[in-house]
């Protein structure tokens, strides 16, 4: 059963042992690739569009993007990243703590902002992401790409691009990585 | 939550808590660095700041750290508060804590006062904010933060990319009023917690009465000692604590101790000097040496609001995991 491992460190803690895979590593490459198309034909090009990684699965995947979008329209786009942290509704409630430091390259005003993630759950990380990309700036539109919905949706949110979605339950946990995409469970060792 | 429940000594903390801390600083530190530097993370929450001695700096940053945090902030000025009229310590924390407070930082004349006022407390954090002569931990901590943050730009890298290890060795030279000094105490657990080599340089009747147990070595020769140290932290003359009576003059403390711009060509090139303020011009720092920019006396006070808006968030809604 477990076959793969990856420690998991906070705010959740513990060791995530997958049970089946979901995606392949290419998988998630095609998935990427009909992502990025698919920004590019909403706007019209890529010539406001910001991408902003969550941390920190988010990341990987905004930088993953960038390429793509640089193949498909030769602009290379710059990746700002954005930690949540301080603007979760439940602080005081778990442990939350920054991963690493927020950095936005620049003034989001007018800007079209694709916020990129690894999975998209309660939406209470998105929420907390909407409020923080408000403090820098009016953005013309903010819109939310997930490599995996896993649904159980507890906020009206939803995203504009998916990789794939995948029905779940509520206690299992889903993982992106660089080979691939697995579902599993978080347990305490 | 886990981890200690007050900020009253450095020591409280331990070498994980306090590179934690650094590293969520980090993260404030860029809040401080945008347009709106303010973040909702303790709204709803209540910082009282109880004061007992006088205080600028101090005072000011924890304010505005906990106000960026969008706390609500209330400030017991004790000169026109029921303590004129004889209330006591314990009297006046009550009072304000049953008012709901969350986090209580309290600055006072006697050491261990928070202490005190940590074990009355019920629900509140205690944070210190400097007791008497014994401790300061915000201030060691900023003075690490600043340290580390012209470490990493000197080598075009990120404060977080140095993580503590930048401290593992670094030599530091403590200066001056030491047995008075609350800023100096907290300063050495903490560098030394970092794994750097503390060195004091005072005159005799300004070292503490023993050093017993400081992981610490005392200068013999203050000139050699500055020759070969990577960090200065100068300390002022606590007149407040009766310092002059234990220099002959203060001309005579400034030719033997303070830093001149003849001793400051003794510094290799890139020593670091700080200053927890308010400097004395003249006394323990030369006025244009303060204004060198090797001196990083600004950038401290900068800092200082990053470093308690992580004291604050960790106390109030984080958690320490090097406690777990």
């Amino acid at each position: 059963m477990a076959e793969r491992e990856r420690s998991h460190t906070r705010p959740l803690g513990g060791v995530f042992v997958a049970h089946s895979q979901v995606l392949a590593a290419s998988d998630v490459q095609r998935a990427l690739t009909r992502m990025s198309h698919e920004v590019v034909e909403r706007n019209g090009g890529v010539e406001d569009v910001v991408l902003v990684g969550l941390q920190t699965g988010g990341i990987p995947l905004a930088t993953r993007m960038a390429e793509t979008l640089n193949q498909i329209e030769g602009i290379a786009l710059q990746i700002g990243s954005l930690d949540v942290a301080f603007y979760r509704d439940d602080i005081g409630l778990r442990p939350v703590l920054p991963e690493a430091v927020t950095n936005i390259p620049h003034d989001l005003t007018g800007k079209v902002v694709v916020l990129v993630d690894d999975v998209l759950f309660t939406g209470r990380t998105i929420r907390a992401a909407l409020n923080a990309l408000n403090d820098f700036g009016r953005a013309r539109s903010i819109q939310l790409a997930v490599m995996i919905d896993r649904g159980h949706r507890e906020l009206p949110i939803r995203p504009d691009y998916v990789g794939k979605n995948l029905p779940t339950r509520r206690e299992e946990m889903v993982d992106v990585g660089d080979d691939g995409v697995w579902i599993g469970t978080l347990e305490n060792r | 939550m886990t981890g200690p429940q007050h900020l009253l000594s450095v020591a409280d903390l331990g070498k994980d808590g306090i590179a934690e801390v650094l590293r969520v600083a980090e993260a404030f530190a860029e809040v401080e660095r945008r347009s709106v530097p303010k973040v909702p993370t303790l709204r709803g929450k209540v910082v009282a700041t109880l004061f007992f001695e006088e205080s600028t700096r101090t005072r000011l940053s924890f304010e505005t750290a906990a106000k960026r945090l969008s706390a609500d902030v209330l400030s017991l000025a004790v000169a026109n508060s029921s303590v004129k009229k004889g209330e006591s310590l314990r009297d006046t924390v009550e009072t304000v804590e049953a008012m709901g407070i969350d986090a209580l930082i309290i600055r006072h004349a006697s050491a261990g006062a928070p202490h005190q006022v940590a074990r009355w407390a019920t629900r509140a954090r205690v944070i210190n904010a400097g007791d008497g002569g014994h401790e300061h931990p915000t201030q060691a901590l900023l003075d690490c933060f600043t340290v580390r943050q012209v470490l990493a730009e000197r080598k075009g890298a990120a404060p977080e990319e140095l993580g503590i290890e930048c401290f593992e060795g670094l030599r530091v030279l403590i200066v001056g009023d030491i047995r008075h000094s609350r800023v100096a105490r907290s300063e050495v657990l903490a560098y030394s917690s970092l794994g750097a080599q503390v060195t004091l340089a005072a005159p005799g009747s300004l070292l503490p009465p023993s050093l017993e147990g400081w992981p610490v070595t005392v200068a013999e020769d203050f000139d050699a000692a500055l020759a070969d140290t990577d960090v200065v932290s100068l300390l002022r003359l606590q007149s407040e604590r009766g310092s002059g009576s234990f220099v002959p003059s203060l001309r005579e403390y400034t030719a033997g101790w303070g830093l001149t711009a003849r001793r400051v060509a003794l510094l290799s090139d890139d020593a670091i000097v700080t200053h927890p303020g308010p400097m004395m011009r003249g006394v323990e720092i030369a006025s244009d040496v303060a204004d060198l920019p090797r001196s990083v006396v600004v950038q401290q006070v900068t800092n200082g609001v990053a470093v308690r808006m992580a004291i604050l968030f960790l106390l109030l809604g984080g958690e320490w995991p090097g406690h777990e």
